[in-house]
């Protein structure tokens, strides 16, 4: 106990906990927009891999770091456009197909990195963000700028959400299309748009661990964090605010496992450190679940004229 | 918003022609065979001279008619447990895990069943049924758990399915380090080998295919029956229709749910057993590349036929055997296998759909309905 709460004024901890939340503010904002349009993306996972190959490639290759990030979220938009044509323009299953488009994104980055770094021992290393030790804030002062950009994110697109037309014809159309559709708007153009980009958003949240967390392209470094993201956001009632609150709790609790299983000294397998913020996220989904609001068009294809 | 009238729109078709199914799924393989002939083109390879090492490497001898059966043979019944899940509209994601619990629990039966000498403490028929007991339940309650708090508290289960994949693989490392490790494998994380007694028999000599094959075949006829011609397959089908009108007609939609996660669990964990006890003899962590993620794919482009699971397992497990020995001789990269396979799916989704619906184009000028 006298651990945990030492960590609780180690700035150390908190600087962990922010860098490990960056990518899950990136992704849960990401799969909010497109959840709110009614559309659900299972691609995140496949996404993530692209943006993070596809912006370590740009870096590598000789372009700015913001180049890389650009690219990434280029790419991502380019796999929800995908996303949105299999689901939005035709009726197909969204769990299908975004499991489809998981796997095409993480084997093409896979297959990719073969073609172009045939034999390599250990990967190539970029030059990555460097913290923005001009900033007066604490903890912030040691995140990398994609952090701060992913904050600044959050009361964003809360703004257009909740504050603009175009974002309460978005949330109308996740639950009721046929409304929306009376209402003389195209529901598949509606749809596509936050589908594309929530999936560049996607992208960005890969490009952090090639660009920022790490400053290389590993297999298997996504390893669950997509799926992670798809959670967050029904624990955040898909509320960017309480997305914001749900990937802190998450990293919270990541970090927090790391240090206890250092400080813990083997008296616990640490496996059990490391299913601990798995576990919690099914638990918080069941406490949540009761009053849960999903968007009601969520899951739901939209094939005008039929009911 | 201002916007303007759809110019494509797509409309039912009233009657399916015979053949169009037929044309549509020419047109996905050749689709998916030029969109990955580019990717070759780009590797630097003769398309044409891969795809017949893949071909070659999947069917071309005797050997590779074996392996392409072996590899099929896990991925049928992943195919399977999501065939089932999926007709009933329970979106388990979570085969992975319940693989790997199907797998470790095999391989507890076969520790627990091994008496001090080393040999098997009961009649090997007995002990033989109780291994595969063991992982098809070990399978059933990993889908079980999620499937109540679906039924019980509206909890997502394409959530939780997902997640229990990782706790399920860290369980497994678990055991792996601790009371299911193998004292002599030089700190690798791996299990004790299965007993001899408890592996299945081998359907040919000098090949690795095994009698789960012809179990899984079986599972897949005896699957397609009960789908049919069971009132059990009409619940399941009713309530993947529409769970609201089939509550109306009086089915009980929870208790059939919580029926077909208990197969779909199942199968997945069978699946589990038969990569011990047919292929592997004991549990690594990294005894399956995805096979449960595979089932989810195989699934689909067998349109959730349990017969035509087989198929298209034997189409994924051909593509990957392939691959893997293509990539040895002609130099493209293994990960095409996932790429074909993931092309393939998204070509025949949207090829069947068009069977189904027809593209309408319109003039912009034309805004009636």
């Amino acid at each position: 106990m006298n651990e945990l709460l030492s960590l609780l004024v180690d700035s150390s901890f908190w600087v962990a906990v922010l860098r490990i939340a960056t990518p899950l503010i990136f992704g849960t904002l990401g799969v909010l927009l497109c959840e709110r349009a009614g559309v659900l993306n299972l691609g995140i996972e496949g996404i993530m891999v692209a943006g993070a190959f596809i912006g370590w490639l740009t870096v590598h290759s000789g372009a700015g770091l913001w180049g890389g990030v650009l690219a990434a979220a280029f790419v991502g938009g380019l796999l929800g456009a995908l996303h949105a044509l299999l689901v939005v323009r035709l009726p197909l299953s969204q769990h299908v197909a975004g499991l489809g488009i998981t796997l095409f994104a993480t084997s093409l980055s896979y297959f990719a990195y073969r073609v172009l770094f045939p034999k390599v021992d250990s990967p190539p290393k970029i030059e990555a963000f460097s913290e923005m030790s001009w900033l007066p804030i604490p903890v912030l002062a040691e995140q990398t700028p994609l952090t701060l950009l992913a904050v600044l994110l959050v009361p964003a697109i809360w703004y257009v959400l909740y504050r603009t037309p175009l974002g309460l014809a978005l949330r109308a159309v996740g639950e009721s299309p046929h409304a929306v559709e009376a209402q003389g708007i195209d529901v598949v153009r509606l749809r596509s748009g936050p589908v594309i980009a929530g999936s560049a958003l996607m992208g960005v949240a890969g490009s952090f661990l090639t660009l920022a967390a790490f400053n290389s392209f590993f297999f298997n470094m996504v390893n669950g964090r997509g799926w992670i993201c798809v959670a967050l956001v029904v624990f955040a009632s898909w509320r960017p605010g309480k997305a914001l609150i749900g990937a802190l709790l998450f990293a919270f609790f990541d970090a927090a496992q790391l240090r206890l299983q250092q400080a813990g000294g083997g008296l616990l397998p640490y496996q059990l450190y490391l299913m601990l913020p798995y576990v919690l996220s099914i638990v918080a989904l069941v406490l949540v679940a009761r009053k849960a609001a999903y968007p009601q068009a969520l899951m739901k294809p939209y094939v005008k004229g039929t009911r | 918003m201002r916007d303007r009238e759809n110019t494509v729109r797509l409309e039912a078709r009233s009657s399916i022609s015979t053949i169009a199914p037929l044309i549509a799924g020419l047109t996905a393989i050749f689709f998916t065979l030029a969109v990955c002939g580019l990717l070759v083109l780009w590797a630097k390879a003769d398309v044409a001279s891969a795809y017949v090492a893949i071909y070659e490497g999947a069917l071309g001898s005797r050997f590779a008619i074996t392996e392409t059966f072996t590899r099929a043979t896990p991925l049928m019944l992943t195919g399977l447990a999501a065939a089932v899940a999926f007709r009933a509209r329970l979106y388990n994601i979570g085969a992975e895990g319940q693989l790997y619990m199907g797998a470790i629990a095999a391989v507890a039966a076969s520790v627990v069943m091994t008496n001090d000498a080393g040999e098997l403490a009961l009649p090997t028929s007995l002990a033989f049924l109780l291994m595969i007991a063991a992982g098809a339940l070990a399978g059933a309650a990993l889908l079980i758990v999620p499937t109540l708090l679906k039924t019980k508290f509206k909890v997502d289960e394409v959530v939780t399915t997902l997640l229990l994949n990782f706790i399920a693989l860290l369980f497994v490392s678990l055991l792996l380090d601790g009371p299911l490790k193998d004292p002599s494998a030089m700190g690798w994380p791996q299990s004790p080998t299965l007993l001899s007694d408890l592996e299945f028999s081998k359907l040919v000599e000098r090949g690795r295919v095994h009698t789960g094959l012809l179990f899984a075949i079986g599972l897949a006829l005896v699957l397609s029956f009960v789908i049919r011609y069971t009132s059990f397959g009409l619940a399941m089908r009713a309530v993947g229709a529409n769970d609201r009108a089939a509550a109306f007609a009086g089915i009980g939609v929870n208790a059939t749910l919580i029926k077909v996660a208990f197969i779909s669990g199942a199968l997945a964990g069978l699946a589990g057993v038969g990569e011990v006890a047919g292929r592997a003899g004991y549990v690594t962590l990294d005894m399956s590349p995805g096979y449960g993620y595979s089932g989810i794919v195989i699934a689909m482009l067998a349109g959730l036929s349990p017969i035509g699971v087989i198929l298209a397992a034997l189409f994924v497990g051909g593509t990957i055997v392939g691959a893997d020995a293509m990539s040895r001789s002609v130099n493209v990269p293994t990960y095409i296998a996932d790429v074909i396979v993931a092309t393939a799916l998204i070509a025949v989704l949207v090829a069947s759909l068009l069977t189904r619906y027809r593209i309408v184009w319109r003039a912009k000028t034309a805004a009636k309905r």
